[in-house]
């Protein structure tokens, strides 16, 4: 491959990477903008209104008035770390970008191993907590990181467990192919035979998130803003950033794993289908999407944050047995095809000719 | 029996639902926020907010440096100086200061006031834009009664027949 192939190659691939990240970001921003407005309606009250018209240039002021603002790096911080923190955050939060399938061919990276990168780079967003905690030389920021870490380690693995189960009934790794294995209607789709595991994929999901009601990481009445209180202005505005758009990915991934991804809700069902086959993929994978995006702001608006020790307890001791027993239910669902989820993988596919 | 009911409750997330659906209810109720200035809520005629010194229809100040007011505040809010006025030498005051800081706007000056002359208006939305604005002076206090006369006269006379 000459130089200048390479070159259009690389260009092609940026493109393709802001493609995907200006409209997220942008979607952050108006993830702000619905939260408190959906929180103020659930409140009785208007949220806000007043920046354009019906508020909705809220976040636009928002994102101007944290570029405007100083970072501040705190004496005694390690200033190296403290500004290496947020970058350590939101890099993972966006390369896991990289191999979400938005429709049936459109996805940047169609990586056989996609659910293992997914896992990882949800993991790996750990360090930037700690990183951020431990360099800001505060103690609630430290506090905060050391809750934040633990959660996330507790829960990654009752959330791995079930990346296990989608993995069992998807029978591939590649994010499309686990979509695709769930072609046909909406009953095809996983949610039916791994109901617990959504439940707690969803759960261990906005956990991971570090959302209410499981926020104690940043939880406000006890250690103010947890691991990023010392980060003012655009500092800040990167681990928020991160946080909103690993929020939209585990909206996205409980779309894609669970409810058929950018398949049609309607296929199979008579008139419905072809009433609605002009419908892009995208927006049916955005719209599923969007409704998880609304209920994990419905779960904050709802229940009060957790206390310690019943995360832990309900991370330990409840998420992780249940995922146990029903990836043994799984096994057995899969090996004697009961239904019509995994037609053609059960011990007839391992013995037959296929 | 009640174990395994609340083994059920636990699992199926009952109580959890129930919440749900109750901040779901409430996202399609009626709202509360009054949008402030283009809508306000109602104000009794006792409303207590900024202060303002009375006149007389013929023009002459009210106030007759009594002190009451002064001794009175809780807040200690008031500052009063008074003399013989030159023109004609009765008491007035020579200072009359209102240290809205202080002020808890609980109302005692207006009670206490022999001669209805310090009133509190209905007005609530002002601000201080320099330090040292916050001291209202006399010719202040005046000016706000000159120009909300009417309003405080008509608040006045609708609480009469309450006091």
């Amino acid at each position: 491959m000459s130089f200048m192939q390479l070159l259009i190659e690389g260009f092609w691939i940026v493109g393709k990477i802001l493609l995907i990240l200006v409209p997220l970001i942008l979607a952050v921003a108006y993830t702000t903008f619905a939260e408190r407005k959906l929180i103020g309606y659930m409140q009785m009250r208007l949220g806000p209104n007043r920046v354009g018209p019906k508020g909705w240039l809220q976040p636009i002021a928002d994102v101007i008035k944290l570029l405007m603002k100083e970072v501040v790096v705190p004496s005694g911080a390690n200033k190296t770390l403290f500004l290496l923190a947020p970058i350590l955050f939101i890099a993972p939060s966006f390369a896991a970008w990289a191999v979400v399938p938005f429709d049936a061919e459109l996805v940047l990276a169609d990586t056989n191993v996609g659910l293992l990168y997914l896992l990882a780079m949800t993991s790996i967003a750990v360090y930037g907590v700690i990183i951020a905690g431990w360099a800001s030389n505060s103690r609630y920021a430290l506090i905060g990181s050391l809750r934040s870490a633990s959660q996330i380690v507790s829960y990654e693995i009752a959330m791995g467990f079930a990346l296990v189960a989608v993995l069992m009934a998807g029978g591939s790794m590649n994010l499309g192919a686990i979509v695709e294995a769930q072609n046909g209607s909406a009953l095809h789709w996983f949610w039916i035979p791994l109901f617990p595991i959504l439940v707690i994929y969803w759960i261990s999901g906005v956990a991971e998130t570090n959302r209410a009601p499981f926020d104690v990481p940043e939880g406000e009445s006890e250690i103010v803003a947890g691991f990023h209180v010392e980060y003012a202005g655009m500092a800040f505005a990167l681990f928020f950033l991160a946080e909103y758009a690993n929020m939209i990915l585990i909206s996205i991934l409980t779309a894609l794993f669970f409810f058929g991804g950018w398949l049609n809700p309607f296929q199979g069902i008579p008139y419905l289908e072809p009433a609605t086959d002009w419908i892009p993929g995208t927006v049916w994978l955005l719209l599923k999407a969007a409704w998880f995006l609304f209920m994990m702001i419905w779960l904050r608006a709802t229940f009060p944050r957790y206390r310690y020790d019943q995360i832990m307890r309900l991370g330990w001791k409840v998420f992780i047995p249940i995922t146990v027993v029903w990836l043994i239910v799984l096994t057995f669902w899969i090996k004697f095809e009961w239904g019509w989820w995994f037609d053609g993988r059960g011990i007839a596919a391992i013995g037959g000719v296929s | 029996m009640n174990r395994w009911k609340h083994f059920f409750k636990t699992y199926f997330l009952t109580e959890l639902r129930a919440g749900l659906w109750l901040t779901w209810r409430h996202l399609f109720k009626r709202k509360v926020t009054v949008q402030f200035p283009e809508e306000r809520t109602p104000q009794s005629p006792r409303f207590r907010g900024l202060h303002a010194l009375r006149r007389y229809p013929n023009g002459e100040e009210r106030c007759i440096a009594c002190k009451l007011c002064e001794a009175v505040c809780p807040a200690a809010a008031i500052t009063i100086e008074a003399g013989p006025r030159e023109s004609d030498g009765t008491r007035r005051t020579t200072k009359y200061e209102i240290d809205m800081f202080k002020c808890i706007y609980c109302g005692f000056c207006e009670e206490s006031c022999p001669v209805d002359s310090i009133v509190e208006t209905r007005i609530f939305d002002y601000h201080f834009e320099k330090r040292g604005d916050n001291i209202l002076t006399k010719e202040q206090l005046l000016a706000i009664g000159d120009r909300y006369e009417v309003m405080i006269a008509e608040d006045k006379l609708e609480d009469a027949p309450y006091r």
